[in-house]
C-alpha cells in the first residue's frame, strides 16, 4: 500500500502572525524585516498583498520599499513565531506521531496508519487546514502525496489556505510541468547545469537517462532523478520538538563589512565560542569544521576540513576555522557574513584517541571553557570576554542566545 | 473593536482546570460569570489575539473571554 504523506506549510508565516495580532495592517502590504541598523535589513516574510507588488523574501528593505512605497515594515518577534510553530505541531499530532519539522513553518506528516481512523489523506488535510485557521488564526497550504518530495511540491501549488493532492494518476500532469528549480535541492548552480543539458522541467528531469544526470551532477543526479519520478522513499522522521542534531553552527551578518584577516579572526572566535558552548550544552563533540563566507555581493561559499580529534573547545574550532579561511579567501571582495559549523558529531562521553604530548593541555582547555560556561550562566554572556574582542566590540555578539532558529537538512 | 485586557477572578481546580468567575472591567465594574459553556483554543481575528477561548454567559448574554499566555482579554466595542 502507498504511504500517505502530508506536507503542511504555514503561509507567509511571520507576516501572517503579525497581521493576526495587528488587524489594522491586515489589508495593507506587510513585510517582516530584520533591523536595518545592524544590517539584518532584509525581508524575512511578506503577506500576499506585498507579494503582488513584487516584494520578495530576501529583498533588502530599501528594495522592498522601492517596489512598494506604502509597505508596512514590522520587526520580527521570534518568540511568538516559535509559540505558533509549536501550536501548529500540536494540531498535527492529533492525527499522527510521525511529524517531522522542516524549518519553523513546515512539517511533514505520515498519516498512512491514521487513515483508518480519520479518513483519507485529503480529508485529514482539510481538517488540519480548518483547525489551524480557527485555533491559530493563520492559514496553511497542505500537499498530500505518496512521498515527501511530491507532498512538498503539492503544498506550493495552491496557496494560501488550500489542499493539493498529488497521486499516482495525476502526478505527471501536476508535477512534471513544474520548472525544475521547484524541486527540493535544485538550487542556482544545479539549475544552471540542468539547463545546460536541456532540462527545464521536473518532467524533463524524470525522463532523462540517469547516466547523463550522473555524469553532470555526480551522485546528486541520481537522487534528483529519483525525486522527480516519485521514487523517494525517505521516511518521515519523528522529530518532536528536539530534532536529532547532525551539526551545530552559527552565522552572523556583521554590522560593517569585514575588510581584513584581523576582522575575520575576531568574528570566527565569537562564532566558535558560541558553537562550542552549544556543543557542550548538548553534550557533543565534533570533528569537522565548516565555514561559510558571504561577500558584499551576497555570493556565498562553503569550505570544510577535519580537525585532529573530536572536540568541544572553541579554541580548537576557531583555529581550524581560521586556517580554512586563510586557505580559501583571497580578499577579492569584502565580507558581509561569516558562519562556523561543526559536524561529524559524537556524544561527548564517547572514548576518543588521547594524545601522548598534548593531553594535559587539552584537559586544561576543556576545564577552562567549562568554567567560562558556568561564569556566563551566573553573570551573563558578556561577563567574560576574549581580549581579542576589544579590538572591535561591534563585531561582538552572543549568537548562542540571539538566534533561536537554525536551518535544517532534508537528509538526516 | 478593540482588545481590552481585563482582571479576572479565577478558580484553579484541583485537577488543573482554570475557571473564570468574575471579570473586572476597565472602570472597576464587576461582572459575574454565570456559566462557562465551552473552552477551546481559538484566534480572535476581530481584535488580534490567540489563546484559550472561554465562552461565558454573563447576565444571560454570551461573551468570549480569552486567556492569552498569562493575560485575559475580551473583544470590546
Amino acid at each position: 500500500m502507498d504511504r500517505v504523506i502530508l506536507h503542511s506549510d504555514l503561509n507567509s508565516f511571520y507576516a501572517s502572525v503579525e497581521c493576526l495580532y495587528n488587524p489594522d495592517i491586515r489589508d495593507k502590504p506587510v513585510a517582516v524585516c530584520g533591523s536595518q541598523s545592524t544590517r539584518h535589513g532584509i525581508v524575512l516574510a511578506r503577506n500576499l498583498i506585498a507579494k503582488k507588488f513584487g516584494v520578495k523574501t530576501g529583498d533588502t528593505v530599501r528594495e522592498a520599499i522601492d517596489k512598494c512605497p506604502c509597505l508596512v515594515v514590522v520587526p520580527p518577534d521570534y518568540e511568538r513565531y516559535l509559540r505558533f510553530s509549536v501550536l501548529a505541531r500540536d494540531v498535527y499530532k492529533r492525527y499522527t506521531d510521525l511529524v517531522e519539522m522542516f524549518g519553523i513553518d513546515e512539517c511533514w506528516l505520515d498519516v498512512t496508519e491514521s487513515t483508518r481512523l480519520f479518513g483519507s489523506g485529503e480529508k485529514i488535510a482539510h481538517e488540519i487546514r480548518n483547525t489551524i485557521k480557527e485555533e491559530l488564526g493563520i492559514t496553511v497550504s497542505v500537499g498530500v502525496s505518496f512521498n515527501k518530495i511530491f507532498a512538498k511540491l503539492g503544498s506550493d501549488i495552491k496557496k494560501p489556505d488550500a489542499v493539493t493532492v498529488i497521486d499516482r494518476e495525476n502526478y505527471k500532469n501536476k508535477v512534471w510541468k513544474l520548472p525544475v528549480q521547484d524541486l527540493l535541492y535544485v538550487g542556482k548552480s544545479t539549475c544552471r547545469k540542468l539547463y545546460n543539458i536541456g532540462i527545464y522541467t521536473i518532467g524533463d528531469l524524470a525522463c532523462a537517462p540517469v547516466k547523463l544526470l550522473s555524469r553532470h551532477l555526480g551522485k546528486w543526479g541520481e537522487t534528483l532523478w529519483l525525486f522527480a519520478n516519485g521514487y523517494d522513499e525517505t521516511p518521515v522522521q519523528k522529530t518532536d520538538n528536539q530534532p536529532i542534531i547532525k551539526s551545530i553552527g552559527n552565522s552572523f551578518t556583521t554590522p560593517r563589512d569585514l575588510q581584513n584577516n584581523e576582522d575575520v579572526k575576531i568574528l570566527l572566535f565569537v562564532l566558535s565560542d558560541s558553537v562550542a558552548e552549544r556543543l557542550r550544552r548538548h553534550n557533543l563533540r565534533g570533528r569537522t569544521v565548516q565555514i561559510s563566507i558571504r561577500d558584499s555581493e551576497l555570493m556565498t561559499i562553503e569550505r570544510q576540513a577535519p580537525m585532529e580529534n573530536y572536540t568541544y573547545t572553541s579554541l580548537e574550532i576557531a583555529r581550524k576555522a581560521y586556517e580554512i579561511f586563510l586557505k580559501s579567501w583571497d580578499w577579492h571582495k569584502n565580507i558581509r557574513l561569516l558562519g562556523v559549523r561543526v559536524t561529524d558529531l559524537i556524544t561527548a562521553d564517547t572514548g576518543i584517541q588521547l594524545s601522548l604530548i598534548d593531553e594535559n593541555r587539552r584537559v586544561k582547555r576543556e576545564l577552562l571553557e567549562k568554567s567560562i560556561d558556568s561564569i556566563r550562566a551566573r553573570f551573563g554572556h558578556y561577563s567574560v570576554q576574549r581580549a581579542l574582542l576589544l579590538l572591535d566590540n561591534r563585531l561582538n555578539a552572543n549568537p548562542a542566545e540571539d538566534h533561536v532558529i537554525h536551518p535544517v537538512c532534508y537528509f538526516r | 473593536m478593540r482588545k481590552v485586557f481585563v482582571d479576572v477572578v479565577v478558580k484553579f481546580t484541583k485537577d488543573g482546570q482554570k475557571i473564570p468567575l468574575t471579570v473586572i472591567w476597565e472602570d472597576g465594574k464587576r461582572f459575574q460569570i454565570d456559566k462557562v459553556t465551552d473552552v477551546r483554543r481559538a484566534a480572535s481575528l476581530k481584535v488580534g489575539g490567540q489563546g484559550m477561548r472561554y465562552r461565558c454567559r454573563i447576565n444571560g448574554k454570551e461573551t468570549f473571554l480569552w486567556l492569552e499566555d498569562d493575560r485575559w482579554f475580551v473583544e470590546a466595542k
